[in-house]
């Protein structure tokens, strides 16, 4: 269920690298969880990010959460499709569903994040099933 | 460490958890938050019907010859004008004119009376009428005793209409019968917290899976859903329902909530009464008023509210409508300063985003 060329978070997100730029989203497990997605708060292009600092959040209709940059860098896209349709992160979370995009300033930072057969294993740990 | 209370269940609790429920602690109970999803259930109490399971709600019934006495002595509201069968919104007040709890008073008889009150409120309620019968009343604390459903929506009534002999379209609003629902005695009560036509029903819990699934299929045709505390709470927002620990609490007044409605100072003696007389004369100093977030935001539960740069109050109940496709709240202000139109700031993540005070309830239904 989770794709093979995508690197997660702890924090659930992911990042699918091409080059030396990253799209990064939220996980699956993360929009079931906060349920129906109804904001999406991003940090501007040209914005510098750091690796496990906040850089935005997603509001659902009960509960605020913030977004971890999985990478640091600098935004060179992001999604404008989410300000008006925000769920596309329910409906597409590893696909339609991306945040942003980052040029890696750190790209070894990738070695560090999760395989999807670990991410999904630490998943599974994380909500006892 | 101490550990932890284990959290109280309703008698739907296993099914709940077999039909997938995404579950949630509020106050003390593990209760459905969402089912399908608060976006799509809401819709569904608004365009159609959805069954709410809120037996952690609590009971106190008060009988006896004085009953009438001490309930009208306990409550803001106008007892003596009840007929047996009629309902009212009420509040249970501190002598210093703040919320113990706001309840729904039954009458069903003149010496009895059926308080429906807050899951998490219902011992400190109870203690506070028990200490105030100095009369020859009980008062019981019974929610052990009932299963509270609430069946919401257009096509409540056409739902629930297939599980009863009773003519639900006679019960006027804010009345409600002793009757039966799919062969069980219930009371039912035309009363809700979702802005929608519907009822509340009340019933002994050893028949509650059977009931809520009779029900689930009576409203089949109609489109009705299971629902969570999740689209309760987005449904009593757009209604302008005051939520205990949001818009009213122990230092917070009916007069400050917007809740004068529910005071009727000209009755008698009743708990808070000369407080809130004092505060009439002397003029609240802050009111709950609806808002809408003009800028890009969502102002939320507990964010700070500022006027002209300046803190000057705090957001009781925030978030988004999806009804009206706006985000909205309710938030308390200077009274000066709350009335419609008035341009405010919510601090959202240390920015101040415009918003502006608008009427409530933000939806009303056209039927």
């Amino acid at each position: 269920m989770y794709p093979q060329d995508l690197h997660y978070t702890k924090q659930h997100e992911w990042v699918r690298l091409s080059d030396d730029v990253g799209v990064v989203g939220i996980t699956d497990y993360a929009q079931q969880e906060l349920g129906d997605i109804v904001y999406v708060d991003l940090p501007r292009v040209g914005a510098k990010v750091e690796q496990g600092k906040a850089m935005g959040s997603v509001e659902s209709v009960k509960a605020v959460s913030d977004i971890y940059c999985p990478v640091s860098g600098e935004v060179i896209e992001i999604n404008d499709a989410l300000a008006t349709a925000p769920e596309k992160l329910n409906e597409s979370p590893h696909g339609d569903g991306w945040l942003v995009k980052i040029r890696l300033s750190v790209p070894a930072e990738i070695q560090g994040l999760l395989s999807a057969a670990d991410y999904e294993k630490y998943v599974a740990e994380e909500t006892g099933h | 460490m101490t550990p932890l209370a284990p959290l109280k269940t309703t008698a739907l609790h296993a099914v709940h958890r077999r039909m997938g429920a995404k579950m949630v602690d509020f106050g003390g109970w593990d209760m459905p938050l969402q089912y399908s999803g608060i976006l799509d259930e809401h819709r569904a109490v608004r365009s159609a019907a959805g069954l709410f399971d809120v037996s952690h709600m609590g009971e106190i019934e008060i009988r006896g010859v004085d009953a009438t006495a001490l309930t009208d002595y306990v409550t803001t509201n106008a007892v003596q004008k009840l007929q047996p069968g009629q309902a009212q919104y009420s509040g249970l007040l501190y002598e210093h004119g703040g919320f113990v709890d706001d309840v729904l008073v039954h009458k069903i008889a003149h010496d009895h009376y059926f308080l429906c009150v807050n899951a998490s409120n219902q011992e400190k309620d109870f203690e506070h009428i028990a200490t105030a019968n100095k009369l020859q009343s009980s008062v019981e604390l019974t929610s052990d005793r009932y299963t509270q459903f609430a069946i919401q929506g257009p096509r409540a009534l056409a739902s629930l209409q297939k599980l009863t002999p009773a003519d639900l379209a006679a019960i006027r609003y804010y009345h409600f019968i002793d009757g039966s629902i799919a062969g069980v005695p219930a009371r039912i009560a035309r009363t809700g917290y979702t802005g929608e036509d519907g009822f509340e029903i009340y019933f002994a819990p050893e028949h509650s899976e059977r009931v809520w699934s009779d029900i689930l299929n009576a409203g089949q045709e109609f489109g009705i859903k299971p629902c969570g505390l999740g689209a309760r709470n987005t449904l009593r927002l757009e209604a302008g329902m005051a939520l205990y620990g949001h818009e009213i609490h122990s230092t917070i007044t009916p007069f400050e909530a917007a809740l004068g409605w529910i005071v009727k100072l000209d009755k008698g003696e009743f708990i808070g009464r000369s407080a809130l007389v004092r505060q009439k004369e002397q003029g609240i100093t802050r009111k709950l008023v609806g808002f809408e977030m003009t800028g890009r935001g969502i102002g939320r539960d507990d964010y700070e509210v500022f006027l002209d740069g300046i803190p000057a109050g705090w957001v009781s109940s925030g978030g988004p409508s999806p009804t009206l496709n706006k985000n909205i709240g309710m938030c308390y202000l200077p009274s000066d300063r709350a009335k419609l139109g008035q341009r405010i700031q919510i601090v959202i993540r240390n920015q101040a985003v415009d918003a502006v005070t608008v009427a409530v309830p933000f939806y009303k239904r056209a039927y």
